[in-house]
């Protein structure tokens, strides 16, 4: 299930880069580990990417996370307080989105090509469910979707990416305790003369797992139940301290 | 030592809810307050989702009521008939509650509801505690010393009296409509499932002044109802929400009970009056803090969400 999964994304990816090129791959990289797990005691993580390139060129990469619809609200002053007053819904926002890169992105790519591989958070640019909205007013809620997510460390665009000599690369992926869960996916690009080369597709996948993952599913699934745990544990943990204390 | 909070959706050093339980407990203690006042705003300001800190709250309050509700049960200071006609407004009013949370959370409204409640909520409470404990003060010192609080003319009685109906309440010895009991426990209802409170600080003067029942055994009676509502509360956020967070909620109450009991012995050092200006000055001050959040401009004034929220 695992191989075919991968095989169906190395064809996507064969798809998207054009035939030609897939048959002579000029950028292989892995990353350290294909699942993130949000344990008991997950504090955030760090993913290393290596890899090696056929010839010269810089190296671009992307991970970016599930994508969802999001809504972003803007406070107003109403009556001295301030509250949520306008909103706005995008469609289809990566919950994660890093690009890394061996040299500033807008020195090394088009901005057409980049663009065209939705390399950046000018290509990213998502889309409001409301298309009858001013783009003053989009680029308004746009820019401060960008900011939020930075600020949580959900997304960054760093050239991260070293090379260690000519042709072997690394760089270190942060990924925040908040992290959303999900399918992941780490694209890396061999950037030439402003276009792009070659890719490679890595799948990555954070859940969460053990004593964690199992208290969120059952909150989630079995609400009810969890509902009468949670009253339960609370009156015997209670009643546990009246008994214990009685005596002091 | 950190701990990833699996509904709060947040990694957290086990020792910050820990040490917030152990304080919030130490005023338990003193005051005979569940202290969700204090913790929901606290919880809040270390960056649990509001949604989460109000339906954890109330989980933890079932807690640290049963432990605080059997010493009081011991030496007979629960009026059960009371607390059940209480407790039927109460568990009506947290309903009615939890469905305007659920309905202001999908408006994007709730975190200013929540933050409006408690600066509306804590300034009447904190004002009426302030006046009256300041009060009793100045009439301690021209009244001889030996007479309780407890015997002042019950003026504001009249209500409760002049509602139809008759209901005799052995324990408190009042013979009132039951009417007022169930609205004053509907009230609290509802904002224990808007505020994430027990409502011990409402509940209790309410009790006093509006039902006239005798000090000795309104926090019994009063502990005892909020087992009932806040289980009832907590229930229904995890049906409806899905917001109540197990791990937080047993960190708390750890450092909870440990503060309660510090708490009640540095209580029993003080003089009751003191007290209560110190509980009345400590909500003022909470009250203030939640209005400069609501009328300084915020450093950020967007904020997102994605659909589901607790996922």
């Amino acid at each position: 299930m695992r191989r075919l999964f991968l095989a169906m994304l190395a064809l996507a990816c064969a798809v998207a880069v054009g035939p030609a090129r897939a048959a002579h791959p000029e950028i292989d990289a892995d990353l350290s580990d294909h699942v993130i797990a949000i344990t008991t005691g997950f504090t955030g993580s760090n993913l290393l990417l290596f890899g090696a390139t056929q010839g010269e060129g810089d190296v671009v990469m992307v991970v970016s996370g599930p994508k969802s619809d999001l809504t972003i609200r803007r406070k107003d002053r109403h009556m001295g307080i301030w509250l949520n007053a306008a909103g706005m819904t995008f469609h289809d926002v990566p919950s994660f989105y890093a690009v890394l890169s061996s040299k500033p992105l807008k020195d090394i790519l088009e901005p057409q090509e980049a663009a065209q591989h939705g390399i950046g958070f000018d290509a990213l640019c998502p889309q409001p469910a409301d298309s009858k909205v001013p783009p003053e007013t989009v680029a308004g809620y746009q820019e401060a979707l960008f900011r939020l997510k930075k600020d949580q460390g959900l997304y960054f665009e760093e050239p991260g990416i070293r090379f260690q000599g000519p042709r072997l690369f690394r760089a270190n992926v942060h990924f925040p305790a908040i992290v959303p869960v999900g399918e992941f996916r780490a694209m890396v690009y061999l950037v030439k003369d402003g276009k792009v080369v070659s890719a490679k597709d890595t799948p990555l996948v954070v859940s969460k797992v053990g004593m964690g993952a199992q208290v969120h599913y059952f909150a989630n699934e079995y609400a009810a139940a969890y509902g009468a745990l949670a009253i339960v544990l609370s009156v015997m943990a209670g009643w546990l301290a009246g008994v214990i204390f009685r005596k002091v | 030592m950190n701990l990833y909070l699996p509904i709060a959706e947040m990694s957290l050093n086990m020792l910050i809810p820990i040490a917030l339980g152990a304080g919030v407990g130490i005023l338990t203690g003193m005051f005979g307050v569940g202290g969700g006042f204090l913790m929901t705003p606290s919880l809040i300001f270390i960056g649990v989702p509001p949604a989460v800190a109000v339906a954890t709250e109330a989980m933890k309050i079932v807690g640290s009521s049963v432990s605080g509700v059997l010493a009081h049960w011991r030496r007979g200071n629960v009026d059960v008939k009371m607390g059940a006609v209480l407790l039927l407004g109460g568990l009506v009013g947290s309903f009615f509650g939890v469905q305007i949370f659920s309905w202001l959370r999908s408006l994007g409204q709730i975190d200013v509801v929540i933050a409006l409640l408690y600066v509306v909520v804590l300034g009447i409470v904190g004002s009426m505690m302030f006046v009256e404990s300041i009060r009793s003060v100045l009439r301690a010192r021209n009244v001889p010393e030996g007479t309780p609080a407890d015997l002042r003319p019950r003026d504001r009685v009249s209500l409760a009296q002049r509602l139809p109906g008759r209901m005799v309440f052995r324990r408190s010895r009042l013979v009132v409509s039951p009417i007022m009991p169930f609205g004053v426990g509907a009230l609290v209802g509802i904002l224990s499932a808007l505020m994430g409170v027990g409502g011990g600080f409402i509940m209790v003067p309410a009790m006093i002044y509006l039902i006239g029942m005798p000090t000795k055994v309104v926090i019994g009676t009063s502990l005892f109802q909020i087992i009932f509502v806040t289980a009832n509360t907590a229930f229904l956020q995890s049906v409806t929400n899905h917001t109540v967070d197990l791990m937080l909620a047993l960190m708390l109450l750890l450092g909870g009970v440990i503060g309660a009991q510090v708490g009640s012995w540095l209580g029993a050092k003080l003089k009751a009056e003191q007290l209560r200006i110190g509980l009345a000055a400590l909500v003022l001050a909470v009250c203030f803090k939640m209005a400069l959040g609501l009328v300084l401009e915020p450093d950020e004034l967007y904020s997102y969400a994605t659909k589901a929220g607790g996922h």
